[in-house]
């Protein structure tokens, strides 16, 4: 019984800090721009295709595709952003909610018609099998994602409290009106958190594609899930997506195994309703 | 707004007899079909409009009071030979009184905060219905055929009678609506959609009138998933609990335009027919093609006419004065 808490207790970690890198992409978009990227786990879900093709057709191992993947993303965040999120801005909310709903089913169904339905698995990556440590199995792809999820996370908090690019996009996250007063150009700083944002999402799909199954459909679950780590650590919060990561990641694994694995995500979704009707702003919001 | 001119009412009768005549001068079942969708999708937006539109709370979480109130009505019949009728009035009380329970802890969110909660709301009802032994689980139910009569709410050998009852329908919906909008309470509604601290000083209280919007509006939703599970015949969680029904409803109120009373019906008369066209035509191989198109579709709207087609009429009619 202890050794298989444990072990829940690990595999949580392990899927937590995965949710922390795809969570820190969609609240900094988020938070810079009030808008929720509803097809940020189709990103997701290209990234993952990317990872899958580039090891299909040219060998190339998941963990050299990052690089890829990460400039893929980046760019197609940059187009996404300049020619159609930037146009709903001025307009009416609704719209701006619906809009990313559009991109996100023409996204996921772009996949289906081009590589059909099916699940996939890169069947030999570089890195496979697991630890075993006592009873607890670590496996290791899992491992060395969370290892690299943490990394790039501590990466995107250096780059945000350190370079003047980053000062500025916590400025216009702050008060819009007044970066622009300090000639922080928003524009410029919108498109690049949303490029920024997106190619987070992808680097997380490239670790993600090391062990998990690929599908056009793989986005919906782990973009809901990316929204309540979001709202629970609070808007924009990048600190918060983190934590609220790590929290959901065993909330859902501990859940399953004391309530009903089926229950899992729903058990997920109810923290982040309890959540925000205790404090609504999130853990770290304000 | 609150009289209606003579206009208004002419033309209102006048459309309400074209549609009554329609199903006898296209009696093939398909256009029949659609035409249900139109008005069972359109009373869903009109719902949907009542909370979203006026009172400003965007509901992503729709398809649970539907779901509800197809599976209340469905599990009554079944399981105790209740008549559809008084299950329909059933599921839209338990629909009510979920959205009240949902509702209030929910009553400080705002904006994209209410928006996923009603998503994750929405997941939560899906999963436990999909797990819900009582209520058949993933399988679903079926429904036992009964003898053909509005008293059953079943008809086997057409369209014809399940095509009026919708009609009737929507048009509760809207008078509903049209109540709602012209009332006191539609104003203190929109008071609370521009704000939520004004409406406070005025004196509104904002927790109850948000309480009352979604609780009319979850009745609506599942009255629908009633007429639905009547039609079909058959209901499990990945036909009446999906997130992109939900999305539709929300669709279909925009590109009509939230907020007017007729507009999220002239959304669902454009997009339904879109839809189910595109889905017949092309999404029979299951290439998604018809998927893409809708969600270019989605897209575009949100980028081109934001304020939905029905603001588009009253400006022409603006500028036409």
């Amino acid at each position: 019984m202890t050794d298989q808490l444990v072990q829940q207790i690990v595999n949580g970690l392990l899927i937590g800090f995965i949710y922390s890198l795809i969570a820190i992409g969609l609240t900094l978009i988020w938070g810079v721009m009030n808008i929720v990227n509803f097809a940020h786990g189709d990103f997701l879900m290209l990234g993952m295709f990317t990872s899958f093709w580039l090891y299909t057709l040219y060998g190339v191992d998941p963990l050299f595709s990052i690089p890829v993947c990460t400039v893929l993303l980046f760019i197609l965040g940059l187009l996404i952003y300049r020619f159609i999120v930037s146009k709903v801005m001025k307009g009416p909310m609704l719209a701006q909610l619906v809009v990313t709903f559009g991109i996100s089913i023409f996204l996921a169904n772009l996949a289906v018609f081009l590589w059909t339905p099916d699940f996939r698995l890169i069947e030999k990556p570089l890195l496979h099998g697991t630890w075993d440590i006592g009873d607890i199995k670590l496996s290791v792809p899992k491992f060395v994602s969370t290892i690299g999820s943490v990394i790039v996370s501590l990466f995107v908090f250096l780059f945000l409290k350190r370079t003047k690019t980053g000062k500025a996009i916590l400025a216009t996250e702050m008060d819009r009106e007044a970066a622009l007063l300090m000639g922080i150009n928003t524009e410029r700083i919108n498109s690049i958190s949303f490029a920024l944002g997106s190619a987070l999402v992808g680097i997380a799909g490239a670790f993600l594609s090391t062990y998990y199954y690929i599908y056009p459909q793989v986005g919906g679950t782990f973009g809901l899930i990316a929204f309540c780590v979001v709202a629970l650590g609070g808007f924009g919060s990048i600190e918060g997506a983190f934590i609220a990561g790590i929290i959901v990641g065993l909330a859902q694994t501990l859940g399953g195994f004391f309530i009903d694995p089926a229950y899992k995500y729903a058990i997920v979704f109810l923290i982040y309703l309890i959540t925000v009707w205790i404090r609504p702003q999130g853990l770290l919001g304000w | 707004m609150r009289n209606l001119t003579f206009k208004q009412i002419s033309s209102g009768i006048g459309v309400l007899i074209l549609l009554i005549l329609f199903p006898l001068v296209f009696q093939k079942p398909f256009p029949q079909h659609v035409m249900i969708l139109v008005f069972m999708f359109g009373m869903m937006a009109v719902a949907w409009n009542i909370m979203g539109g006026y009172a400003g709370m965007f509901s992503f979480g729709q398809v649970a009071f539907f779901g509800i109130g197809a599976y209340t009505s469905s599990f009554l019949l079944i399981t105790y030979h209740i008549n559809p009728w008084l299950g329909l009035v059933v599921g839209g009380l338990i629909a009510a009184l979920v959205a009240a329970a949902i509702g209030y802890p929910c009553s400080n969110l705002r904006g994209h905060y209410f928006a996923i909660a009603s998503i994750a709301f929405g997941e939560i009802v899906r999963t436990h219905f999909n797990n819900w032994k009582l209520v058949g689980a993933a399988e679903g139910m079926t429904l036992p055929m009964l003898e053909e009569s509005f008293r059953n709410f079943m008809f086997h050998s057409s369209k014809l009678p399940y095509y009026y009852i919708m009609l009737a329908f929507l048009i509760i919906s809207l008078v509903v609506c049209y109540i709602v909008a012209t009332s006191k309470m539609g104003y203190y509604f929109r008071a609370i959609k521009e704000s939520h601290d004004v409406a406070k000083v005025l004196g509104i209280n904002v927790v109850w009138y948000r309480l009352i919007a979604i609780m009319i509006s979850a009745f609506l939703t599942a009255m629908a998933g009633t007429f639905y599970a009547q039609y079909v015949l058959y209901l499990d969680p990945e036909s009446v609990l999906i997130l992109p029904i939900s999305i539709q409803i929300v669709l279909i109120s925009m590109l009509g335009g939230a907020g007017s009373i007729m507009g999220p019906v002239i959304g669902a008369a454009i997009l339904m027919p879109v839809s189910e066209i595109t889905r017949v035509m092309l999404g029979h191989k299951g290439t998604g093609i018809d998927m893409i198109i809708y969600g270019a579709l989605i897209t575009l709207i949100s980028v081109y006419q934001p304020k939905g087609v029905w603001g588009l009429f009253s400006n022409i009619g603006k500028r036409a004065k």
